[in-house]
């Protein structure tokens, strides 16, 4: 197994002013976390916050160590819910998708 | 495989194959004598053509014919075309008024449409919740397709702020109740739509009863509280919902509980709650007035909000299972269009779109119905007596920010006293010289974003946007690095919110010292102005833009 996975993360719906205003981010990210296991969404979050989010208002993306109310993470354009959400094995080329709900109308 | 297996799966075969053929034959058979009888009718028809008389012998006969019932009393078609509808009337109904059919043409002609669909939408009535970005352009498409009834739901009052995207209101309408505003529009675009008006916010108590009547609903509102009421109440009553909302550049578009299945039903769409059982941090969530909103991104949504109604309902929606009476009753406009032949639902999905990206619109798929669902699922724990009697609070399940007060009332400075502590400092300017002038006069950090800023600012202020001081103590530093000593620093913004903040922060970092150096700490000297720029439009000078 290689010692990271090149993904494709992207943040939409005003989270990617938590991004440096940057909507697709390509990540390189350990293959494994610290304890051996493979790399799932939960440490990507974790994984993103520590490593690429420069932005300090971190409440703003999580929330009890995972994503807060009202974003949705899509893997490969799924809903993560379908996918075994924050326990989904991320696998290389994965597109992972963090929307902010919209209220405006 | 024994050779008795053999054999006997290729009778097997054989058998299949004739059976295959007999229906074939019987098949064939059934067309000839189909075929037979259209190729007599053809040559009957033609003979009676063949039969025909030159034009002068058929007047004739038609003189003959008048005699005859003229001499039986027969009064009509003597002048003209004016009894001739006697025949026509006689003749048929027409599904669609004869304006109907001119009106809606050019849809009906569209195999997606069509007559079927056409008296469908005109059976259907909607209701559009929220008359503003999405809820205009969603009721203009609704009522020119020709909707029995739009209903249009609204407590707000037209304001100019809102006529660059709400396309139903205008200028002269400034002040009115939106919900008149849109129905006077509407009704002259479309006089063949009933429109009903709603003058008043959605509250629990009055939601059942409102949506009741109608097939189908369009939460085109813009703040998480009545996203929860709205969905709720469709599920409670099994109406189809079709939900969009937009901010800055980007919208979203989800079609809800569709189909509109009981509680419990897992075949059910899922509703909002399974999209977002927990709503967002009361302080994530930006409303058009804060965040900013492009006219056309939020028209692109309220469009495609008609287009999946009109979907919707020219497929058929099906009528709500009525409990009381144990029955299942047939679709809105079509009776045949139970679930057996409702045509396959798409799945779930939720249509992102975004202004400034390349390709703009992506979709993605949505779980299903959730089993633990507060709403939807056979667990629910929302009834319409919860509902009704007022015991479910959606502000306080979406939290509220309160007005920013952190700051005591002596550290901060009204507007009015601002304008006089500047007047008396352009009076020493005046009479004691720019010298003591500059040492007396105050640094005044804008914290506002900065296309705000550029929009327009206090002449002498400098720009520290709250997102970066929130981000990073840097440009705060770098910004106030070169301050003398004892000069008062004056933060001001848009409405006095973050202005109390960043006096906060700006406290905290002389405080702490570090770059700012050797500045006594005194933080009477640090002060926000009340109210902000719209209290300084109202009190001081009203000629400082508003927006
Ligand atoms: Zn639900």
């Amino acid at each position: 197994m290689p010692d990271t996975l090149d993904i494709t993360v992207e943040f939409t719906g005003g989270l990617e002013m938590l991004f440096s205003n940057q909507r697709k981010h390509a990540i390189s990210l350990p293959s494994r976390e610290e304890d051996g296991n493979p790399a799932t969404i939960a440490f990507l979050v974790r994984y993103l916050c520590q490593s690429v989010m420069k932005d300090r208002r971190k409440e703003l993306f999580v929330l009890d160590d995972t994503v807060r109310p009202g974003i949705l993470v899509l893997i490969n354009d799924a809903d993560w819910e379908l996918e075994g959400e924050d326990k989904y094995e991320i696998q290389k080329r994965d597109n992972i998708l963090f929307v902010s709900t919209l209220h405006g109308g | 495989m024994s050779p008795t297996e053999d054999v006997d799966a290729y009778v097997l075969r054989l058998r299949r194959q004739v059976r295959a053929a007999e229906v074939q034959l019987r098949d064939l058979r059934r067309q000839l004598v189909q075929a037979e009888k259209q190729a007599d009718e053809a040559r009957n028809l033609n003979k009676n053509h063949d039969r025909g008389l030159p034009f002068a012998q058929q007047s004739k006969r038609l003189a003959v014919l008048r005699n005859i019932g003229q001499e039986q009393g027969y009064e009509g078609h003597t002048n003209g075309t004016e009894d001739r509808s006697q025949y026509a009337r006689s003749k048929r109904r027409w599904p669609l008024r004869k304006e109907e059919y001119k009106r809606y043409g050019r849809q009906l002609i569209m195999p997606e449409i069509a007559l079927e669909g056409q008296l469908r939408l005109r059976s259907c009535s909607v209701l559009v919740v929220g008359v503003g970005g999405l809820g205009c352009p969603a009721a203009l498409y609704l009522a020119g397709a020709g909707v029995s009834t739009v209903g249009l739901v609204d407590g707000d009052t037209v304001e100019e702020s809102n006529l660059h995207r709400q396309i139903l209101h205008s200028t002269e309408k400034i002040g009115m109740s939106k919900v008149d505003s849109a129905a006077e529009q509407l009704r002259s675009l479309n006089p063949l739509v009933n429109y009903v008006s709603h003058r008043e916010h959605l509250t629990p108590q009055i939601a059942l009863q409102m949506f009741d009547r109608y097939d189908l609903v369009l939460d085109c509102t813009d703040h998480p509280t009545s996203r929860y009421l709205i969905s709720d109440t469709c599920v409670l009553l099994q109406k189809p919902l079709v939900s969009a909302s937009a901010l800055r550049t980007e919208g979203q578009l989800m079609v809800l509980n569709n189909p509109p299945r009981a509680a419990g039903d897992v075949t059910g769409g899922p509703c909002y709650r399974c999209v977002f059982p927990r709503p967002p941090p009361a302080e994530s969530v930006t409303s058009c007035g804060e965040g900013g909103i492009l006219g056309p991104v939020v028209g692109v949504m309220g469009v495609l909000q008609a287009l999946e109604a009109i979907k919707i309902i020219v497929a058929g929606i099906p009528k709500p299972f009525d409990a009381d009476r144990n029955i299942d009753i047939s679709t809105v406009g079509r009776e045949e269009a139970s679930d057996a032949s409702a045509p396959t639902q798409d799945p779930p999905s939720l249509l992102l779109f975004s202004a400034y990206t390349s390709p703009p619109f992506r979709s993605v798929r949505l779980r299903s119905r959730r089993k633990d669902c507060m709403a939807c699922s056979a667990s629910a724990t929302i009834t319409r007596a919860s509902l009704t009697s007022g015991s479910l609070d959606y502000a306080q399940f979406c939290g509220v920010v309160n007005p920013v007060s952190v700051l005591e009332k002596d550290s901060r400075i009204s507007a009015n006293d601002y304008d006089a502590q500047q007047s008396m400092l352009e009076w020493f300017r005046q009479t004691r010289g720019s010298e003591v002038y500059g040492a007396m006069t105050d640094t005044i950090v804008d914290v506002r974003e900065k296309v705000q800023f550029d929009l327009c600012h206090f002449d002498r202020a400098i720009n520290v946007p709250w997102s970066e001081i929130l981000a990073d103590d840097e440009p705060l530093k770098r910004a106030l690095e070169d301050l003398s000593a004892r000069r008062q620093i004056t933060v001001v913004c848009r409405l006095g919110n973050d202005s109390q903040l960043a006096v906060r922060k700006i406290r905290e970092l002389r405080r702490r010292g570090g770059a700012i150096g050797s500045v006594e700490t005194d933080d009477s000297l640090v002060m926000d102005i009340e109210g902000g720029l719209r209290a300084w439009t109202r009190d001081v000078d009203p000629e400082f833009p508003e927006y």
